[in-house]
């Protein structure tokens, strides 16, 4: 069966979406990643999806709930790599993906979840004083 | 109709002479003055036109203008009127050089026919429907060509109005100017996301200066513009908020709370290099060594 391979790097989980998402694969991905982040115990997702063309509304809203799922356990989510057609469709549609970072590419969404990582972590520290 | 039309090549052909110095005489009663080479240009068009009009006319004087004998005539008048198009005449002097033709020749028929009124009738008519053909056929060329001149200046204007400055690394701006409709804002967002892109820009500073009026059309493509910037990972800072538009901005209603605003580019310029980490020292002040960022 068709699969989308998630990637541990360090303390990170990397998701490279490569083919046409549906239905399915989309809930064997949101099933695969959540064990994985539970198993690693990670605290942040990167989701590169720059070899994407087309994104429609599924796609959209699968992003945010894995971000949302994602949350719930305690991993931040970037989503890195996308197309400029893809950014203007999405804003097109009226799906601004408030909830969800991004950045450029790999290399920056790993500088990004760093810095959100250590943002959190003094989160933490201030409110357990 | 087909034994009166075939008339009017022959009256052409006889009065030739004389309708051509009327028409130009016409012509420069009615229009604006010309200078004498001005004049000289028009009579020679004129007595051109003449002169394909009558060799139209002897080859098919019925059946309108639309068959290949007419194509002279068409062509001179097409290229007549887009030239004048682009020389800045109204489109009243453009059309008025083929409708002034109508006196000249309605008197050299009134001198030909005058004894016999159906003739005279028949032929005024043929004459009419001729000359109203060809002046439409003017008028539409004269549009055409403004129009091609304006859709030449909308696609100038659009090339023209939208760069993308790199300020610094990771730092775009994008200096807008003008108004900001929905093809523009297209463009501009394709050009600033592609730049995003090539320069791996983390910050671009949306500068609107130039925008002389923001209302929540404009708002709104604003918005998009800065929503698509951060799905490509990079923060959107909008500056060149003037006061007036400010007011505007809230008495619409419009939310820019998600949106980091200042009033210039100096200021969202300084943010984004601190955001960055950079940091911008005069270089007297620093202590001695200490580099100029």
């Amino acid at each position: 069966m068709e699969r989308i391979p998630i990637l541990k790097m360090g303390e990170f989980l990397l998701v490279t979406i490569q083919v046409d998402m549906h239905d399915r694969l989309a809930l064997t991905l949101q099933d695969d990643l959540t064990g994985q982040i539970v198993k690693h115990r990670s605290h942040g997702v990167l989701i590169d999806i720059s070899a994407l063309e087309i994104v429609d509304s599924f796609i959209g809203r699968m992003l945010a709930s894995i971000a949302g799922m994602a949350h719930l356990l305690d991993a931040e989510t970037v989503v890195v790599g996308m197309q400029p057609a893809v950014a203007i469709t999405l804003v097109e549609l009226g799906l601004p993906m408030r909830g969800i970072r991004t950045a450029l590419d790999v290399e920056k969404g790993m500088t990004a979840l760093r810095g959100a990582l250590l943002e959190g972590q003094d989160g933490d520290t201030s409110s357990i004083r | 109709m087909a034994t009166s039309t075939s008339k009017l090549p022959e009256v052409f052909e006889k009065r030739e002479q004389e309708i051509t110095d009327q028409w130009v005489e016409q012509q420069q009663a009615t229009g604006r003055k010309l200078t004498a080479a001005e004049r000289d240009e028009a009579n020679r068009q004129s007595r051109e036109f003449i002169r394909s009009l009558k060799s139209a006319l002897k080859q098919n004087s019925s059946g309108g203008i639309s068959g290949p004998e007419w194509a002279g005539v068409r062509d001179f008048l097409v290229d007549l009127s887009s030239r004048r198009a682009k020389d800045g005449y109204s489109p009243r002097e453009t059309a008025s050089f083929v409708f002034s033709l109508k006196q000249p020749i309605f008197s050299a028929l009134q001198k030909e026919f005058g004894a016999n009124p159906k003739a005279l009738a028949d032929e005024t008519w043929q004459v009419t429907l001729l000359v109203d053909e060809l002046g439409l056929l003017t008028t539409e060329a004269f549009q055409k060509t403004r129009e091609e001149v304006i859709m030449r200046q909308q696609k100038e204007l659009l090339e023209l109005s939208t760069p993308v400055v790199r300020l610094w690394e990771n730092i775009l701006a994008l200096p807008l100017i003008g108004t900001l409709d929905s093809a523009r804002t297209q463009v501009v967002m394709q050009n600033l996301l592609e730049a995003i892109v090539q320069t791996r820009s983390d910050y671009a500073i949306i500068d609107i200066t130039g925008v002389p009026v923001v209302d929540t059309l404009v708002a709104q493509h604003l918005l998009k513009t800065v929503a698509a910037a951060r799905l490509m990972g990079a923060d959107c800072l909008i500056s060149g908020i003037r006061p007036q538009i400010a007011q505007t901005i809230i008495h619409l209603g419009v939310d820019l709370s998600e949106v980091t605003t200042k009033a210039t580019l100096a200021d969202a310029f300084d943010v984004a290099l601190r955001r960055s980490g950079h940091k911008v020292v005069r270089q007297d002040a620093a202590p001695s060594g200490a580099a100029a960022r």
